[in-house]
Formats: C-alpha cells, sequence, structure tokens
C-alpha cells in the first residue's frame, strides 16, 4: 500500500444470487493512478465485482471503501457517482438523438443537477473549454454537431468514456471497451486509457488477450467469484491454475 | 422518432410569427370584416370551432413534452384536461345565478338531486381568480402527486400508460356520479356569462377565440424553452438512456416529474379554454377514450416536434368535425384506422412527411441521412 492508501478496498465481499454465489469472498485492492486489468472467464464475476463498487449490486456480506476509508455500502448508485467514481457500459450507452457536444455537455460535473439549476444553467467558456479539450482526447473533434447515434460502434465507444471523464471521477470502471472494435480502434482505445491513466485511477475489464498485453501493467484475474492469481501479465500467463482454467474450458485463449 | 432539437431556429422563428399573426389578427379580421355572405367571410360557428381546436392543441403541446421528447406515454391526459374545465366551469355554474331553470342560487342539476346547500369544494369558485389559478393548480398538484409516487417507485413504458388509463377510467366513473356533486352524466352545461360578458355574444366569443390564441402562443414558447435549455436536453436523455442520465448524475425521476406535472397544467388550461367555448363539460370528455384520442392527435401530427403537435390536434380534430358530419358512426373507425396507418407508415407523422419531403428536394442524399437516424433511434 502508498502512503495515499487505495482507492478502492473491497473486502470478503460474497454476493449471492438466490444460491448461486457470483462473488465468494472476493477481496480486491486498487490504488490510486493505477490502471488495473481483470480477466477471467465468462460467469467469473467481472461485472458483478464493478456493480458492487457502483452501488448497483449489494452484497450479503463484506466492506468496501472508497478514498480515504469512505464506506460505500447502503449508498445509492447517484451518491456513489457524485463521490467521483464513473462507469463505461459494455454497451454503448450515450443519448442517441443529441449530437456529441450535447452528450458531453450533459456529463460534465456540476454544483447541481436539479431540474431548476439545469433548466436555467448556460454554459461557462471554462466548461466549453473542458468539453472542446475532452473531444481532442477521445478523436471526435470534427463529430462535435454529429447526433451520437450515426457515429461508428468504436466512436460511440470513445463518446461514453468521454462522457465519464468529464464527470471527473477519479475512479474509472471500464466495462469490456474493445469489444466489437475494429484492431485499428482497439489500439487507440489502449493509448485512450494509458493517457487517462495518468490522472485516474482506472479498473478495466477485459476479454481480449492482445489488449490486455498492451495496456496492463497489473492484471487480476478472477474465477468463480473470488481472486486467484494477480501480478504482471507475465506472471499470470505462467500460473498453473490460470492456465488450467483456461486451457480447460476454451483452449482457444493463448494465456 | 424524429428530434425536436434538430428543428432549424430561423425558419422555426418565422413560421411561428406567420402563423401567429394569421391565427391572431386574420382570422378574427375574416369573421369581423367581409359581409356574411363573401366567400371570405369566416362564420361565428367556425371561428368558434377553430378556437376549440386551438384549446386541444395546448393540451397536445403537453402531451408531445412528456411523451415525444421524454418518452414516456400517458394516457390519462383527459383528466388533467377534465379537472381544468371543471373547475371553469363550475365558476360559470355559480354565476348563472337566478337566471337557471329552477331560479335557484344553487346550480340546477343540485335542485333536482336535492341538495340543499352548496358543497364546500365548490364555494372557492365563486371567485373568478380562483377558478382560473384552480384550473392549472388542481391538476399541477393532481400530477405531482400521482407523477412522485409512480417516478419513485420506477414505473415506466407500458406500465406506466396502463396506470395512467386506469386513472382516466376512475376519474370517469367518479365524475360520473351524482354524490360527487359534479352534475353526473350530464356534467355542467348551460353557462351564461363569464366576468358579466354573455357567452351567447359573437364579440365574447372572439374575444376567448383571441384568448387561446394568445395562451397557445405562450404555451409554444414555454415549451421550446423547456427543449432548448439544457433541463430539455436531459428529457430526451432519459429517453435514449435513462441508465447513463442516472450515472451523470442526474435524478430521472425529478425530470419526468417535472415534464409530467408541466404536461398536465397545459391539459388544464386547454380545459379552461374548452368549457367556456364549447359551453358543456361532461365525464364522457374526460375518460379513457378522449385521452386515447389526445394521444393520436400527437402521434399523426408527428411526436417530437411541438408544431407537429398543434398540427396534429388541430387537423385531426378538424378531420373530425368534418367526417363525423359525413359518416357519424365511422369516425371510431376512422380515428383506429388513422392511428395504424401513421404508426405503421409515418412513425414521425404529418411533421415527418413535411420534412422528408424537405429532404428529397434539397439533397440527392436524403436516403443516407435517414439509415442514421434510424441507426440512433435503437
Amino acid at each position: 500500500m502508498t502512503e495515499r492508501g487505495s482507492i478502492i478496498q473491497l473486502e470478503g465481499i460474497v454476493v449471492d444470487y438466490d444460491g448461486f454465489k457470483a462473488l465468494n469472498n472476493l477481496n480486491f485492492i486498487v490504488e490510486y493512478n493505477e490502471l488495473r486489468v481483470v480477466i477471467g472467464p465468462n460467469g467469473a464475476g467481472k461485472t458483478t465485482l464493478l456493480d458492487v463498487i457502483c452501488g448497483k449490486t449489494k452484497p450479503a456480506s463484506g466492506r468496501v471503501f472508497f478514498g480515504e476509508r469512505v464506506n460505500l455500502i447502503g449508498k445509492r448508485e447517484d451518491e456513489i457517482v457524485s463521490l467521483g467514481i464513473g462507469r463505461k457500459f459494455q454497451a454503448p450507452s450515450i443519448y442517441g438523438n443529441l449530437t456529441v457536444w450535447e452528450n458531453l455537455d450533459l456529463s460534465l460535473k456540476r454544483s447541481s443537477k436539479g431540474v431548476f439549476p439545469t433548466l436555467i444553467g448556460k454554459s461557462t467558456a471554462a466548461e466549453r473549454e473542458a468539453i472542446a479539450q475532452n473531444l481532442e482526447t477521445i478523436s471526435l473533434k470534427d463529430y462535435a454537431h454529429t447526433r451520437a447515434g450515426s457515429l461508428s460502434h468504436g466512436q460511440k465507444q470513445w463518446l461514453e468514456i468521454g462522457m465519464v471523464i468529464l464527470q471527473d471521477p477519479s475512479l474509472l470502471l471500464v466495462d469490456e471497451p474493445v469489444a466489437g472494435m475494429t484492431d485499428k480502434e482497439t489500439e487507440q482505445t489502449g493509448r485512450l486509457l494509458q493517457s487517462l491513466a495518468e490522472k485516474h485511477a482506472i479498473v478495466v475489464i477485459e476479454h481480449d488477450m492482445d489488449f490486455v498485453r498492451q495496456i496492463a501493467r497489473v492484471v487480476t484475474v478472477l474465477h468463480e467469484g473470488t481472486v486467484i492469481c494477480e501480478g504482471t501479465v507475465e506472471k499470470v500467463q505462467a500460473d498453473e491454475r490460470v492456465r488450467e482454467i483456461y486451457l480447460g474450458r476454451q483452449k482457444v485463449a493463448h494465456v | 422518432m424524429s428530434d425536436g432539437t434538430m428543428d432549424t431556429n430561423r425558419s422555426g422563428g418565422l413560421a411561428f410569427w406567420v402563423v401567429g399573426s394569421i391565427l391572431l389578427v386574420a382570422m378574427p379580421l375574416l369573421n369581423l370584416l367581409p359581409p356574411e355572405d363573401s366567400w371570405l367571410h369566416l362564420s361565428d360557428f367556425s371561428l368558434n370551432r377553430f378556437g376549440k381546436f386551438l384549446a386541444f392543441a395546448i393540451l397536445a403541446l403537453g402531451l408531445d413534452l412528456i411523451w415525444g421528447y421524454t418518452g414516456i406515454l400517458s394516457l390519462g391526459q383527459g383528466v388533467f384536461f377534465g379537472l381544468g374545465a371543471y373547475c371553469m366551469g363550475m365558476h360559470m355554474m355559480l354565476t348563472i345565478g337566478k337566471e337557471s331553470v329552477y331560479g335557484s342560487d344553487l346550480p340546477d342539476f343540485m335542485v333536482w338531486n336535492q341538495v340543499k346547500e352548496l358543497p364546500f369544494f365548490w364555494k372557492p369558485f365563486y371567485s373568478f381568480p380562483a377558478a382560473i389559478i384552480g384550473a392549472v393548480l388542481v391538476p399541477m398538484l393532481f400530477a405531482l402527486v400521482f407523477g412522485f409516487f409512480a417516478f419513485r417507485s420506477r414505473i415506466k413504458g407500458v406500465y406506466f400508460a396502463i396506470i395512467t388509463q386506469a386513472l382516466a377510467l376512475a376519474a370517469w366513473l367518479v365524475f360520473n356520479r351524482n354524490d360527487t356533486n359534479l352534475g353526473g352524466t350530464n356534467g355542467l352545461t348551460d353557462f351564461k356569462q363569464v366576468l358579466g360578458y354573455r357567452l351567447s355574444d359573437a364579440s365574447t366569443q372572439r374575444g376567448l377565440y383571441i384568448l387561446t390564441v394568445l395562451c397557445l402562443g405562450g404555451a409554444y414558447l414555454l415549451c421550446r424553452w423547456i427543449i432548448r435549455s439544457r433541463a430539455g436536453r436531459v428529457l430526451i436523455a432519459v429517453r435514449d438512456s435513462e441508465k447513463r442520465v442516472v450515472f451523470s448524475g442526474y435524478t430521472p425521476a425529478n425530470y419526468k416529474l417535472f415534464a409530467f406535472v408541466v404536461a398536465a397544467a397545459l391539459a388544464g388550461l386547454a380545459g379552461m379554454l374548452y368549457a367556456p367555448q364549447v359551453g358543456i363539460i361532461t365525464p364522457a370528455q374526460i375518460g379513457v377514450l378522449p385521452s386515447l384520442e389526445m394521444v393520436i392527435w400527437v402521434a399523426v401530427g408527428g411526436r417530437g416536434s411541438l408544431a407537429g403537435a398543434v398540427l396534429g390536434a388541430v387537423s385531426v380534430n378538424y378531420g373530425r368535425s368534418v367526417l363525423t358530419n359525413y359518416f357519424p358512426g365511422l369516425w371510431p373507425f376512422i380515428l383506429g384506422g388513422l392511428f395504424v396507418l401513421v404508426v405503421l407508415l409515418f412513425p414521425d407523422g404529418l411533421v415527418g412527411m413535411i420534412r422528408k419531403g424537405k429532404n428529397l428536394l434539397n439533397q440527392p442524399n436524403a436516403g443516407e441521412r435517414k439509415a442514421a437516424v434510424s441507426e440512433g433511434k435503437r
């Protein structure tokens, strides 16, 4: 643990779906400014892990701490968002009938998101600057006034990442960002996440092993709801149990 | 679905002033100036009938806000319309005074039902200001309470449509009862005057028409202001991806409630303007069927477009009033057929057809844009 401590810390988490333990005594710690990749076969509990952090799923037992010992258990989703945890969903979830600029504008962190302040609120120069910069980061500068619904699949994923960044989260949860992307888009997404890791802690869930090798520093392997191995890509690839899990189930993965 | 944010500002502004001045100035002048046998003359009847359509258009604007923009189908707008109309109707009943058939201070139907004393909830409606404020405020409060529980319980989609329809049925049953003291099946009618102006005078009706046009203009500007604000974009965002709205730090339930309450206020205003122009309000105008018809106005005009809502309300009602002259029994079938036709062939309604026509004229590659739009709708 660093001097500042960890940004997110899960201790002994159990999520029980009618007897099926999606997460079983899971311990998971991410440091500040870390880019962590979580892998594991289908049903290992990867998405459930994100659901627990962002308050969508309530664990049966265990503890979740954010930053300087803020307890997340029992907090509502929107409270957790405002504490500084942003989430990018697996399928792109953007506002198809608004322009790219409007999508980003709605996502900006603001002092109030209530109905009446939002009704009369006007954009400030600083906000417009932040959106313009964000458009550069996600390579959508030329699409600012395009309807988001008409973007390509990869561009939609970047837009959603951009939307999450504009909330200025200290922890970014990203669920399978490169599924369905072309090789070129995948590589670009990798660079995007790496550049974001300079300012934010990021947890990425991913299946694509080439992509994992491109971006990962530390990899966590989940299996049947618990962490079975954690370390560098090389260490994980050399691990006997990991090989067993992957090779036993699907021989295509060159882990 | 067509997209309100894509409205071009300049042409929209021009159309607003052109249509506005035709409705506000030209129509009353055509009623007033040409001699009655001239082909230019607009009869008192036609002007009055048009005023009724424009009152419906106010309601349609509100329904478009909640359904077209926010994506929440309410099948209970007739209830809010009825609350507004009854508030106004109660005031007009009380101003009949001794002119009534039985010559009593009480409304005729109360005499008939042997009610001896004016029920307490009628008393505030002696006051004209209380009646017009109530006509807007009562529907708003009702929508606030109903919407609060519905949206907080995350009732959405078809479930919300069904419970609002149940609401319309319940309201119809309650208003039909004689015990409710609102005139039962016969409703409120036989109004004589508003603020001392005789409702039978053509000049009073002309005044009510002009008032309706002004209210419609105000309602249009209010809705346009809302949808062009950031909050309006949140409404569209709720329709597109409610999950993302939550994770962007907004509370969708509050935004839905806001749109629902504004829609109820506009429905109440429409009812308030309807009652003195038509001269009667009965439970038959507020139940399940009228509420469904209101949805059809917006669907035909083009949901997600304010101009479409107005166009739909006026054209469907005009069609109704012409066609029921020729084929009185067929109207429900025509209306139902129209709805099916619009949903299957013209999902963006009249406004969508106009836009499509314009695109075809302006750019040869309109087909590509259409593909992009439908992609965005998923």
